[in-house]
């Protein structure tokens, strides 16, 4: 998605007239269902046509202790009636479930903003969890907001009595009654989300009336004069997009649609190996329902072996992929080496997320692009492609594909926790407008003398792929240094110089088979670009565009395929006076294209698990054209 | 094992263009030849036979055979042949490792492949001892072994190959050694099995490890220090005057003397291939006090991984289409006009 909400992102909606964009944060414990309702939220959003991106943040715990602050969990989304690619910068409506949900996050709104407060959770004991000394919603101390406070779980247990729940069972109806109310303010239709709970609760009648009834309540609610004094109903018109058919998606439902999509555009059965990761996981859950397909997917013991179980299936003659976060990643490296050194197929999914070690494994961070170009032992070049949004993730899924089958080669496919779990307007693409790229085995001996040659190159440099169960191509492949062509074991000094240069140079001629390098936004030379890779296109893409608006000279410039890096790269950054380069790390991207192009590239880092925001990166902007 | 049609192969159709690069008079090449052997006795084709090991002298063994070969890490070979049965059921899988390779860094991995059963031979040749890094003590070390990284004597107790496949749920268990005749015998029982077959081959490092099997290979006490399993006959060695009786009293097996070759009135029992707890008594044997149990100990076949994963999939595919104009617009969806 990419045009300005410059003008909605610093005006607070409360008591204004109708913006084109707003941010509204949901925040409650994590038991609160705010995921669910967030998810919903974004469903009406996008029936109703708005363009929208949102940005879950959620702990680390499955069950964290009710009511503390690690245990809070929120869901943020942007919305408006223009373009919007980010989850925006600061809300200007916080939900806040319970004391901890309040003080974790009213620090990010906007001033001015709203704050809506169930103040059947500010009780003694939940100030305490908070580590409030006095009732925030009382004492004064949230003057610069607008507050809205009023008892949603008594009202929530009222409007399901007739249902007869226990306590408990009724306060769980609670996010329905606050997303009821937030339907009412963004003039949303109820019709979906009502068919949905009655699909979710399909076995349970009385939850799902009961959850509707909340939700209805909470919309009648709104409806009643009773809050009109602090906000208005708000109407956003829907977004001009192109005509056609729209869905919603996730990083993670786009990889998995991409990597099946290009598993059908090679003309193989896919295998995918995995194991259980935070944030990577999802993938796996996608894929396992997707047999059809021709997907197999297996559970391994451990990372190694998912790894070694993609291989072997590559081996066998199916496109093998697995995936995974950070740490996995680099249990897997030696194998990615064989995969390497045996020239077999594979894609490699990083779901990145906050390290090192365990670190934050539900944060976002793009701290893996090292590990991805370089982290291996010995000279063992991989292309490297990343995601930039949801929807592109699906594209980017589908190149390494491509490119895996097209130079028998690993290729390793970098997203990030933000992007495989935050959601965008997507216009379903038509499978035809992807060309094929059909796969090739060998099936007769493909020397001079009738002999087989397992490892004799094209012009490319490329290997054949053969199946094990072709008769009369019987060879051996592994890990050792091997002869040219032949692929015995061989390893003479010479043998090995040539091999390594082969390797490298299949690996650098991806480059010749990826578009140039374009700019996102802005001119092919100027004062300044700031160049991204990964998640953070949104903000820089934002942030630029507000820059440009003020008359400022300067581009953004997207790179998908980090790794070889486009051909004309080095000669569109040499266009421009200054590189400046937003990453969610400590200044990877920065050092390669130091390394590659020999540019002044300045960093701009932020490793707090959190995205950048437009003003953060309009700010450096500024800095370098100071 | 795997559903083929049998074809017509020798031994030299078995032997690859590679040279061998073992140690001479290494227990590998006795290993080699018997698989050589066993090959075109089961009819196996080259063309979907695949080798697949790890890292170790013994996992140089797929580049020796002309059959399909894939060398790949250190203890990971289990991981890889699944990739390859589960991407391809036609394929007959041998898996070749050894005690370092499959018991210490590959340990996980080998239990796995036992739990889950995949259909494949998995051949452990044991050496007691680290080869390939030049004589460092292995899992399987006795205590006290001398080594480069042991000067002193190990101190740790040895895993015990065959305790760890039948404890990690393994349905066929078998022992053999590298120059024994009945090698072959061994190996065919394991392909005859369907799924995950487990064999302990003891083999001899004649540089780092000499001779640590003479107690029961040599031929001077292979009669007594042997005891050869066969199903349904009677537990006996030491050419029939002892055997191995149930200790009702310690729920264990005891050595008795048969007189006269009345094995029944030692009270000798029957060996069954199907009976996990006597696999359990055989497989814990204390060499020494008993002899080394050898072939067959534990055949009792229940259904694969490969098929029930797979059985399961094309399952799971019946009556559905794979359109993926239909998968990407899967969900609730919106159509923006003209």
């Amino acid at each position: 998605m990419a045009s300005s909400v410059a003008a909605a992102e610093t005006a607070p909606i409360a008591h204004t007239d109708t913006p084109e964009a707003v941010v509204v944060r949901f925040a409650g414990d994590s038991g609160d269902g705010m995921q669910l309702t967030g998810g919903q939220f974004t469903l009406s959003t996008a029936l109703a046509g708005n363009d929208l991106a949102t940005f879950p943040d959620f702990p680390a715990e499955i069950r964290a202790p009710q009511g503390t602050l690690f245990g809070v969990s929120a869901f943020q989304i942007n919305f408006g009636s223009t373009d919007v690619s980010t989850a925006g910068d600061a809300p200007d409506v916080l939900v806040a479930m319970n004391p901890a949900a309040l003080k974790t996050n009213v620090q990010a709104l906007k001033p001015g903003g709203l704050i809506i407060a169930d103040t059947g959770e500010f009780t003694k004991r939940n100030l305490e969890k908070a580590k409030y000394d006095s009732n925030p919603i009382e004492d004064g101390s949230l003057a610069k907001w607008d507050l809205l406070a009023f008892d949603i779980s008594a009202l929530t247990l009222e409007a399901v009595k007739p249902f007869g729940l226990g306590n408990k069972e009724a306060l769980r109806c609670k996010n329905m009654w606050t997303l009821g109310l937030a339907l009412w303010m963004f003039d949303r239709d109820r019709q979906p989300i009502v068919d949905w709970l009655k699909g979710k609760f399909a076995k349970n009648e009385i939850v799902a009336n009961a959850n509707i009834a909340a939700l209805n309540a909470g919309h009648a609610y709104g409806e009643t004069a009773e809050v009109g004094s602090h906000f208005k109903k708000l109407h956003l018109d829907p977004v001009p997009h192109t005509p056609g058919l729209y869905r919603t998606i996730t990083g993670a439902d786009a990889i998995a649609l991409g990597l099946v999509a290009g598993a059908q555009l090679a003309g193989l059965p896919m295998f995918f190996g995995g194991y259980p990761i935070t944030p990577a996981s999802a993938i796996l859950h996608n894929l396992a329902k997707m047999k059809e397909f021709g997907v197999t997917t297996f559970q391994a013991e451990d990372e190694i072996a998912a790894i070694c179980s993609a291989i072997g299936a590559s081996y066998a003659g199916h496109l093998g992929v697995t995936s995974s976060s950070g740490p996995g990643i680099a249990l897997k490296g030696e194998a990615m080496g064989l995969a390497i050194m045996t020239e077999l197929p594979l894609v490699i999914v990083n779901s990145q997320r906050g390290g090192p070690s365990t670190g934050l494994p539900t944060k976002t961070e793009q701290s893996d692009l090292y590990q991805a170009i370089y982290g291996r032992n010995g000279d063992a070049p991989l292309p490297v492609i990343a995601a930039s949004t949801p929807a592109d993730a699906f594209e980017c899924a589908i190149e390494a594909c491509r490119i895996a089958v097209q130079f028998m080669t690993p290729v390793m496919l970098l997203t990030d926790g933000y992007i495989g779990n935050a959601a965008e307007p997507w216009k379903v693409p038509d499978p035809k407008e992807f060309d094929p790229f059909p796969t090739t085995f060998l099936t007769e001996p493909n020397g001079p003398d009738g002999e087989l040659l397992p490892f004799k190159r094209d012009a490319r440099g490329v290997r054949p792929w053969i199946k094990p169960g072709t008769p009369g191509l019987m060879h051996r492949i592994g890990g050792i240094e091997k002869a040219i062509d032949t692929g015995n074991l061989d390893y003479a000094p010479a043998t090995h110089q040539a091999q390594t240069d082969a390797r490298k140079a299949k690996v650098d001629g991806v480059a010749n088979a990826v578009p140039p390098q374009g700019v996102s936004l802005g001119n092919t030379s100027g004062k300044l670009a700031v160049v991204g890779w990964g998640s953070t296109f949104g903000p820089i893409h934002q942030a630029v565009r507000r820059a440009r608006a003020k008359g400022q000279d300067v581009s953004h410039i997207h790179v998908r395929h980090v790794w070889p890096l486009p051909r004309n790269l080095g000669e569109l950054l040499k266009g421009f006076d200054k590189v400046l380069v937003p990453e969610m790390n400590t200044g990877q991207f920065k050092t390669v294209l130091r390394d590659q192009f020999l540019v002044d590239a300045k960093p701009l880092n932020k490793v707090s698990g959190q995205p950048f925001t437009i003003a953060e990166i309009e700010a450096a902007i500024e800095e370098q054209l100071a | 094992m795997n559903e083929m049609t049998a074809i017509q192969t020798t031994l030299k159709d078995w032997e690859s263009d590679q040279e061998v690069r073992w140690c001479p008079g290494c227990g590998d090449y006795a290993i080699l030849k018997a698989v050589q052997r066993t090959l075109p006795d089961i009819g196996a084709d080259p063309a979907t036979t695949v080798f697949v090991s790890g890292i170790g002298c013994s996992s140089r063994f797929p580049y020796y055979l002309e059959s399909y070969g894939f060398h790949t890490i250190h203890g990971r070979a289990p991981a890889f042949a699944t990739g390859i049965k589960l991407s391809n059921p036609e394929l007959d899988v041998w898996l070749i490792t050894g005690d370092g390779d499959g018991m210490s860094i590959g340990g996980n991995h080998t239990m796995h492949v036992i739990r889950r059963n995949l259909d494949c031979q998995i051949m452990l040749f044991n050496n007691e001892i680290y080869g390939l890094t030049k004589g460092q003590y292995s899992p399987t070390s006795r205590v006290g072994t001398h080594s480069p990284s042991t000067p002193l004597g190990s101190v740790d107790r040895p895993a015990l190959p065959c305790a760890f496949a039948l404890g990690a749920g393994g349905r066929f268990i078998a022992r053999a050694y590298d120059v024994s005749k009945d090698l072959p015998e061994v190996l065919k029982a394991a392909h005859a099995h369907k799924g995950a077959a487990f064999v302990e081959i003891f083999q001899n490092c004649i540089v780092y490890n000499k001779d640590r099997f003479d107690d029961f290979t040599a031929k001077a006490n292979a009669a007594a220090n042997q005891i050869w399993l066969k199903d349904g006959e009677p537990l006996l060695f030491n050419k029939g005057t002892q055997g191995l009786a149930m200790d009702r009293d310690l729920c264990g097996l005891k050595v008795v003397d048969v007189v006269d070759g009345d094995w029944e009135a030692a009270g000798v029992t029957v060996h069954d291939v199907k009976n996990r707890a006597l696999a359990h008594m055989l497989v814990e044997l204390p060499f020494g006090p008993f002899p080394m149990a050898l072939g067959v100990i534990y055949d009792d076949p229940r259904p694969t991984y490969d098929e029930a994963l797979l059985g399961q999939d094309a399952k799971a595919r019946e009556g559905k289409v794979a359109d993926l104009g239909k998968l990407l617009a899967k969900g609730q969806t919106w159509t923006v006009g003209e």
